[in-house]
């Protein structure tokens, strides 16, 4: 797992892919932070956080297009599958790495709450509450592209699965609302994207938190099965 | 060392592979050979655990590739038809990686590395771009990804497909020496090079084993006349007369000859009589000397065409 896990991050700084993505999500983030908190001179960054969140939505399928689909197309495949390592640990170590650049992105957008605390006092706690939302709802999103991924051997096919699936998750709250009743709690339930907006008003829920990390786990059991079974019925 | 029972895969109603069966013994180089998709690539992929079987099994030193698949492949080293590399990774870093994804400790790997990649002589690319190598020295960054760990068996699936001539010589030598450590089973549909390097043949066909032997018996288990050419200084018409009346004769056919006076024969003969004696005494009482007589055994290509090819059954 550490094997794959370092190449995948070696390999995403390799290309300009890592550096051109992080790039367009500080750009998107300064762009916000410009607008509300310098705007508005108002020390509070949990805006821009909810902001931002729908850039995840491009950056995310563009990340994770390649981790699955690369291999099958290059034959690489082959040497991951005949080593002797397992389908879930290669599966785990491509998430991770994955994971692991978003998790940097993240990490670099901390110098925009340090601008903060130098010339204003924002409340600690919705901020990390929003960012632990933002990391979940990351992750989250990372399962479904590596889900996707896993689908195709075609990276554009790949992205735009995620993306549509990415949309649909966006949109399921609106659709929820109009329906009412039983079926806007259930599908409230099971958005990712209420519950983000609980952590962003600084509610950390165990239960949404729990909620995220099994999602999470059911996309990587769902691509490790997607990938068995491709070995049963093709060569 | 590798047993192959009753092996079946089906895809929907294509049976790629239909039950076959063979062993592979220890230290044993076994070429695999067939036409394009005879079911070799599938067979060998079988064998790696890279796709299961429908039914059938595969063991390796007693070990089920189903039911202890990691214990299996940490056994096996392979080289698939397209060598798989990374294109953004050094040949340095690529092997590193593949160590550590065969889980090869450290220390085995940092004594091996160095006489793996003098042995397939890729030491001087080491820190190259694997895309920025060529085809010949990409084949070479994937034989050595398989050496990696001392696997005690090499399953090499057309190994030299694309190389120029010098480097197939020089691939085959080192898989004739890498023979003497590992079991090797070996794919291509390349004849020369399967009697060049192998010390058993399998021939599948569509699927089926068609033949299971050294490469010398199955040229002389095969054919039921003996052939041999035969070059001699005389007239063209009256050899051909008399060499046709001789006992045993079945069938003679000129070659394109070089000199006036100099004439070259493809004699076909029966196996149990010798023809050459009666041949060489009719030709001294004609007074035509014999230049040259030279056997022609059958060659692996022709065993191969007729246990191939679909007019089987009438041959």
């Amino acid at each position: 797992m550490l094997a794959i896990l370092k190449r995948e991050i070696r390999s995403y700084f390799y290309s300009p892919i890592a550096y051109v993505l992080i790039g367009l999500f500080m750009l998107v983030t300064a762009i916000f932070f410009t607008l509300t908190s310098i705007t508005y001179q108002v020390a509070d960054f949990n805006g821009v956080l909810s902001n931002i969140e729908f850039i995840l939505m491009i950056i995310i399928p563009m990340l994770t297009m390649r981790i699955m689909a690369e291999d099958r197309k290059s034959g690489t495949e082959v040497l991951l599958i005949t080593s002797p390592t397992k389908i879930t640990d290669i599966v785990l170590g491509k998430y991770l790495a994955t994971f692991g650049v978003f998790l940097a992105m993240t990490v670099i957008s901390f110098i925009f709450p340090i601008i903060l605390y130098i010339f204003g006092k924002p409340y600690f706690a919705p901020l990390a509450g929003g960012y632990i939302g933002f990391v979940l709802i990351g992750a989250a999103y990372i399962a479904i592209g590596l889900f996707a991924s896993a689908l195709t051997e075609n990276q554009i096919v790949a992205a735009i699965i995620t993306f549509v699936a990415l949309l649909i998750i966006r949109i399921i709250d609106p659709i929820a609302e109009t329906l009412g009743g039983v079926a806007e709690i259930v599908l409230k339930w099971f958005s990712l994207t209420t519950r983000y907006e609980d952590f962003n008003r600084g509610i950390l829920d165990l239960s949404s938190i729990v909620y995220y990390i099994s999602f999470v786990a059911v996309f990587i059991f769902l691509t490790v099965r997607i990938i068995d079974k491709r070995r049963w019925s093709q060569g | 060392m590798i047993e192959i029972q009753n092996l079946t895969k089906t895809y929907g109603q294509i049976k790629a592979v239909d039950n076959i069966s063979f062993t592979v013994n220890k230290g044993e180089i076994l070429g695999f050979l067939g036409p394009n998709g005879a079911g070799k690539s599938t067979t060998m992929n079988i064998i790696t655990g890279f796709i299961p079987s429908s039914s059938g099994k595969v063991t390796v030193n007693g070990c089920d590739i189903m039911e202890e698949p990691e214990e299996v492949k940490k056994k096996i080293g392979y080289l698939p038809e397209l060598p798989p590399l990374y294109m953004d990774m050094t040949v340095n870093e690529y092997l590193t990686f593949c160590s550590e994804l065969k889980k090869v400790s450290k220390k085995v790997f940092r004594s091996q590395m160095d006489d793996i990649m003098e042995l397939v002589k890729i030491t001087h690319v080491k820190n190259r771009l694997v895309k920025n190598l060529s085809k010949g020295y990409k084949q070479r960054v994937g034989l050595a990804q398989s050496l990696l760990g001392s696997p005690e068996v090499l399953i090499l699936d057309e190994p030299t497909v694309g190389l120029d001539p010098k480097q197939i010589l020089e691939i085959r030598k080192l898989i004739k020496a890498l023979g003497k450590e590992h079991t090797i089973i070996l794919s291509s549909h390349i004849l020369p090079e399967v009697s060049a390097v192998c010390e058993r043949v399998v021939i599948i066909n569509k699927g089926k084993i068609a033949a299971i032997d050294t490469p010398d018996n199955l040229s002389k288990s095969l054919g039921d006349y003996s052939r041999f050419t035969i070059t001699i200084a005389g007239p063209k018409n009256k050899i051909v007369d008399n060499l046709k009346e001789i006992y045993g004769v079945k069938y003679l056919e000129p070659q394109h000859s070089g000199e006036k006076e100099e004439n070259s024969f493809v004699v076909e003969a029966d196996k149990e009589i010798d023809v050459r004696k009666p041949i060489f005494h009719k030709l001294s009482e004609l007074g035509y000397p014999i230049l040259e007589l030279k056997s022609l055994s059958m060659s692996l290509e022709d065993i191969f065409i007729q246990l191939t090819s679909e007019e089987k059954g009438e041959v």
